[in-house]
């Protein structure tokens, strides 16, 4: 099961823009509590992770009670309780992609980001983590980060991902343009 | 006879200079089936699908048409359509081509099934990971909308058809049915009692529910476009259109190779189309269908006779990619996700590795399940780290034996799989693997857990 533990530092308010886009997503459902994960994902995407105030504002909007919401935030993995790094960097650890080095690429990441498996770099860059199989299984290893999708990325190739990622940190389009097929990260 | 592709469902996205806007599907003959389908009645759809001998690809293959039968239409409440697109199967990455690259060939197939089955509310219930899928086919959505094809009055036809698309939370248990139905309901995904929780009678908000696979839906499209007799053509009788394999792991040329049901062996789909084995290696074992199917063992052979009394007397390379005939075999055609692992793999860590997913996915309702899965896990794990003992063996298979068949939903049987089949087939590999690290003895350095 997935815990992760909350956080006790004072959160600034959501943005207007996703007060705003609630009430439209709660109307696309026949019941309210439907929209309890597209709430929590906007709210993610808004401030990064979620916070109990969060929870208690997504419990308060679809009419269940916060531990109810709270229920739903440690069951899913993409879900965070805690903030995490600029870029979250998740290296696919199944099968598919460990036949193709995803652990050796692991390791070779650990040193060339600067910091362990499950943590954040010391300039809280980067968050550094094993999933599971996100179905890109034929161009392993993958690497997700944030939204982008990279395949392919051979555990010797960790020290030039590394500069490309951090070269991403200075762009703020990153991960935000229409996947094109056929290049390098379009899936996405 | 080399293996030959026939693309009908990634057709158009293999197209050169193809794109995900309605213009293009449209210049490529979308739409069309939909204009057909409700051009006749919704019973007369359903009977084409049956006709058709369409069976579902989400990877327990049941015929569709059939599912479609199953449907409370008395009881008076509205009727749900949900589209499986969690894709989360270890292996499978079929679904996500269409949602990428020919989102409205899937919206279509959603059209024509809400109309067959009279829903007027359809979900598509898509892995949290694919963001941009999640974009593209909302934009998709409203450009179908826009012209026509989804929402108020289909094609003037009076009936209407709402989709929502519902982003998952990166969960493998949601992409069973019911753990599924929970999940969109807003709940943690925990699967649930069959029965009474039969989705086409207990459904989503306890209304009658169908659920099927991404990829079905984009099937069902050329079921209409071909008519449910032609395209039962396609492929063998037992088992029509074509399957997509999604080859990954150690060949050349890993990746997606759409086939008809039947017209190939996994030896060509291997060997001619994936380019075979890496230079100086041999392929050692295969996963068929996803990881939850049962392992095969290059060198072992299949002897038998298939439900059409036909003898067969098979190695691993010359069965035929069909449901049946993978059946016949005693594993599964699954979700066509096969996994190749060659010789350079100790097949302990590929165990570990499979365990080490079981066990972080468990929703953990059921005690087999959950303990059995962490058990499994543990065991393998202290294998590989020189811990393991030669009773290990024989006890994982004890584990998983109490597992199967003793859990609420088919995870139960995900779990078990892997070790049920390995074990008897790799049982002195095994050995192997615990003296080598009892002596210190090195071990293959290809690091899988
Ligand atoms: C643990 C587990 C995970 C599953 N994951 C998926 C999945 O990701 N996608 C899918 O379509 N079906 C998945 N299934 C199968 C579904 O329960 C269901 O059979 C399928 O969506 C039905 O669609 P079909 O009839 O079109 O094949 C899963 C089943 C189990 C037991
Ligand atoms: S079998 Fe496993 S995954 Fe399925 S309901 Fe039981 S504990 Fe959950
Ligand atoms: S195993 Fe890595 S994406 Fe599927």
């Amino acid at each position: 099961m997935h815990e992760s533990p909350s956080t006790t530092a004072p959160a600034r308010a959501l943005k207007p823009e996703t007060l705003a886009k609630a009430p439209a997503i709660i109307a696309q459902y026949p019941q309210k509590r439907s929209a309890t994960m597209p709430l929590l994902h906007l709210v993610q995407e808004d401030r990064g992770h979620i916070t109990q105030d969060d929870m208690h504002w997504v419990a308060e909007l679809v009419g269940v009670t916060p531990m109810q919401v709270l229920e739903v935030v440690t069951f899913y993995p993409m879900f965070r309780q805690s903030p995490i790094g600029r870029r979250h960097v998740r290296v696919c650890r199944t099968l598919s992609c460990a036949l193709r080095g995803s652990y050796a690429l692991m390791e070779n990441l650990e040193k060339s980001l600067n910091c362990k498996r499950g943590e954040t770099s010391p300039d809280g860059d980067f968050t550094l983590e094993f999933v599971e199989c996100i179905a890109d299984c034929g161009c392993g290893p993958v690497v997700h980060v944030d939204a982008s999708m990279h395949e392919n990325v051979k555990p010797e190739d960790a020290a030039q991902f590394t500069a490309h990622l951090k070269a991403t940190l200075k762009d703020p389009s990153y991960g935000q343009n229409p996947p094109v097929p056929g290049t390098p990260e379009w899936n996405g | 006879m080399p293996a030959v592709e026939r693309p009908l469902i990634y057709a158009n996205l293999r197209k050169p200079g193809y794109t995900v806007d309605i213009d293009c599907y449209l210049r490529n003959g979308g739409y069309e089936a939909l204009k057909k389908a409700v051009a006749l009645k919704p019973e007369e759809v359903c009977k084409e699908v049956e006709v058709s001998g369409l069976r579902g690809r989400g990877g327990a293959g049941f015929p569709t048409g059939m599912k479609w039968k199953f449907l409370d239409r008395k009881s008076g409440k509205p009727i749900y359509l949900v589209v499986n697109a969690d894709e989360s199967e270890p292996g499978t990455y079929k679904d996500r081509q269409i949602i990428y690259q020919d989102p409205h060939q899937m919206l279509e197939g959603i059209a024509i099934t809400a109309w067959a089955i009279q829903a007027k509310q359809a979900f598509i219930y898509i892995r949290g990971e694919f963001i941009h899928g999640a974009k593209i086919l909302e934009r998709a959505i409203a450009e179908a909308k826009a012209k026509g094809f989804l929402g108020q009055n289909i094609l003037g036809s009076g009936y209407s058809c709402e989709v929502v698309i519902h982003r998952g939370g990166g969960c493998y248990v949601c992409g069973e049915e019911t753990g599924l139905i929970e999940s969109l309901e807003g709940k943690r995904g925990y699967p649930r009692i069959k029965p009474p929780y039969f989705p086409a009678v207990l459904g989503l908000y306890n209304c009658p529910t169908i659920v099927n696979n991404a990829e079905t839906m984009a099937q069902v499209k050329h079921v209409i476009a071909f008519g449910g007799a032609e395209f039962a053509k396609i492929g063998i009788p037992g088992d029509s259109g074509t399957h997509i394999w999604c080859v990954s792991g150690l060949v050349k040329r890993p990746g997606l190779y759409e086939i008809e049901a039947g017209k190939a062996t996994f030896g060509e789909l291997l060997h001619d189309l994936c380019g075979g084995p890496l230079d100086g290696r041999k392929i050692k074992a295969i996963i068929p269908g996803g990881s939850s199917t049962k392992i095969l063992k290059i060198g072992e052979r299949f002897k038998g006779k298939l439900a059409n009394g036909t003898e067969f007397d098979w190695a691993v390379e010359d069965i035929p990619l069909d449901s049946n005939s993978i059946a016949a075999c005693g594993t599964g055609l699954g979700t066509g996700g096969t996994i190749v692992i060659d010789d350079s793999v100790e097949m302990i860590q590929a165990l570990s590795n499979l365990n080490a997913f079981y066990a972080h996915e468990t929703c953990g309702q059921c005690t087999p399940c959950r303990e059995g899965s962490l058990w499994l896990s543990r065991v393998t794990k202290r294998i590989t780290t020189g811990g393991g003992l030669e009773t290990d063996v024989p006890l994982l298979l004890d584990i998983a034996n109490q597992v199967a068949g003793r859990t609420i939903c088919a995870h139960g049987e995900a779990v078990a799989w892997p070790v049920q089949s390995a074990v008897p087939k790799f049982k002195d590999e095994y050995l192997e693997s615990i003296r080598k690290r009892q002596k210190g003895e090195a071990v293959p350095t290809l690091k899988l857990i």
